[in-house]
């Protein structure tokens, strides 16, 4: 740690920490100088653990970050333009109790929904980019979640441009009943549309990505990436174990399970992400008509 | 009747099942087609080809069984990822030669368990969604018993979704709802009620183009009656041209 790190604690707090409730740049006062890997038990300090990209330094444990911060991680400064903003739910099957949790969502996440959505550049490749928030209801797909998500792609298919989505969801909003399980088909409907208009589609599975949206866009990706350990399935591990009564082998569901029987691409680093992601989005953004004229000629 | 009595008369033993259904409607036509082609023949969907009233129809069921040793073979009508594999490539067939697809739904979701897990549960699901939205030929799915979250919509995304009077279609089960938001399995009831499951509800949010009436005993008037609206429905959907069908399906649940 560097004496600067120090006074990290003075920046405003969304450049810092940031558990996804910055909105407002007063200064921060971390909640705890020292954080304790939940997996190998070390203490890191919290400075530390944000210059390393929220993974552990000893044992490379990915904690969980804020949409906003990934969205700092991953795309290119300032290149961040914000799609449906203000665009809110609301309780439209009349569910007990889901106007205050919506309310409480707000408040804690600091953002309107489970997703962001906009268009940015990632190493200079222009990109719509959807990231989800586990903040937010733990990322729950509603309908303004589908929404946003089918408007991104649309937008996409229109100014044809690659789509990249980062998935954290615990499945589909049980409050919004019917309505949420129609979000996984209208999503997958917009996914098509982008697919069938040759357009390059990027999944990054992140911890945790299970139910409907593992069940619709996160799995609909020409390429699919995840974040190291991240749990990834359709039913979540304890329902498995309640339903068939035993317990599940270790790493069941897992990134790297998942990349062993063929589900994902490729388990990507958190500080590799941003350039692993420019190398695909270069390799898809070739004009194949400039072939004709001798395109290739650098290595010939 | 509560919307729990719903749930009940939904997953009740002497409903009729997928297999029922089939053979009151197309009768002696029916050949069953097996397997995914890729792992195995999951006998939780039953599928295959037959003749609707003259014409060519393919036509998808989720089959829960009828005895409890049937139930058992057909996992309780809860598929694995090769049953939704099994799906697409019959649908996929459809469309190559032209026929249209009928669904017949009735499960209490797709299966959780390790080798469902392995083999890829979300995205089976999730290319069935996926490739359904563009098939070039009509898809009719109807909901006859259960229609459990995931596990049912991997069979109904299609043109029209009917429902049988007390068939029940929901993001959750009932238990499921309960047991997270409340943890109280006692509310159950309240749960089944909250999340409007019912035709009902579904057709009041525009989920579902028709409610198909139920007799208090199964007769054959009412799979008479079926089969002549599927017919008239597969008539007037195959009177689109392919494009204009894919459009109107895509609308359907842009909608939403």
């Amino acid at each position: 740690m560097n004496t600067s790190d120090i006074f990290n604690f003075l920046k405003p707090k969304n450049e810092l920490e940031n558990q996804g409730n910055a909105v407002d740049n007063h200064p921060y006062i971390p909640d705890e100088l020292w954080v304790k890997c939940p997996v190998c038990k070390t203490p890191v300090l919290s400075a530390d653990l944000n210059e390393n990209y929220k993974v552990c330094p000893k044992c490379g444990y990915h904690f969980r970050i804020a949409a906003r911060q990934r969205l700092e991680w991953t795309v290119d400064d300032g290149s961040f333009e914000e799609f449906d903003k203000d665009m809110v739910s609301e309780n439209v099957i009349d569910f007990p109790d889901y106007s205050r949790k919506l309310k409480n969502a707000r408040l804690n996440s600091g953002e309107n929904e489970s997703v962001i959505t906009g268009k940015a550049k990632i190493g200079g490749y222009p990109v719509v980019i959807a990231v989800m928030n586990s903040q937010f209801m733990m990322g729950s797909m509603g309908t303004v979640t589908g929404e946003k998500i089918t408007r991104a792609f649309e937008y996409a298919v229109n100014e044809r441009l690659p789509v990249v989505v980062f998935t954290v969801s615990g499945g589909a909003r049980m409050q919004e009943g019917i309505l949420s399980l129609m979000q996984m088909a209208k999503t997958s409907g917009a996914v098509k549309l982008h697919s069938d208009a040759g357009l390059l589609y990027i999944t990054v599975l992140t911890d945790p990505t299970t139910g409907g949206v593992t069940a619709s866009f996160a799995m609909e990706g020409d390429i699919i990436l995840s974040e190291p350990r991240a749990l990834i399935g359709f039913a979540g591990p304890r329902v498995i174990e309640q339903t068939i009564r035993q317990k599940l082998p270790k790493d069941f569901q897992t990134a790297e399970f998942l990349l062993d029987k063929g589900f994902i691409d490729a388990v990507v680093p958190r500080s590799e992400m941003r350039e692993t992601l420019a190398k695909i989005l270069k390799l898809h953004s070739f004009d194949t008509k400039t072939t004709e004229e001798g395109g290739r000629n650098e290595c010939i | 009747m509560s919307a729990f009595d719903n749930v009940t008369a939904a997953r009740a033993n002497n409903r009729p099942t997928a297999v029922d259904y089939i053979s009151r409607i197309f009768g002696d036509s029916f050949i069953e087609l097996h397997g995914d082609r890729r792992f195995a023949d999951d006998k939780a969907v039953i599928g295959g080809i037959a003749e609707l009233c003259g014409k060519p129809v393919t036509v998808i069921g989720l089959e829960k069984g009828r005895s409890l040793k049937e139930r058992m073979e057909r996992n309780f009508g809860s598929a694995h990822p090769e049953g939704y594999r099994k799906a697409l490539r019959l649908m996929k067939q459809a469309e190559k030669f032209k026929r249209p697809v009928v669904c017949f739904v009735d499960t209490s979701g797709a299966y959780c368990g390790i080798g469902a897990e392995e083999r890829g549960q979300g995205q089976a699901i999730a290319e069935n969604l996926m490739e359904m939205m563009t098939l070039k030929t009509p898809i009719l799915s109807i909901f006859i018993g259960e229609g459990g979250s995931g596990g049912a919509l991997a069979l109904a995304v299609a043109d029209e979704v009917w429902m049988l009077e007390n068939a029940i279609y929901s993001v959750i089960s009932p238990e499921g709802c309960a047991s997270i938001l409340w943890k109280d399995s006692g509310k159950t009831a309240e749960a089944a009620e909250c999340l409007k499951l019912t035709s009902q509800d579904l057709f009041g949010l525009g989920v579902i183009e028709r409610i198909i009436r139920e007799p208090k005993t199964v007769d054959s008037i009412m799979f008479d009656s079926l089969k002549n609206l599927i017919a008239q429905t597969f008539d007037k959907l195959g009177a689109l041209d392919t494009d204009a069908l894919v459009l109107k399906r895509y609308n359907r649940f842009r909608k939403y």
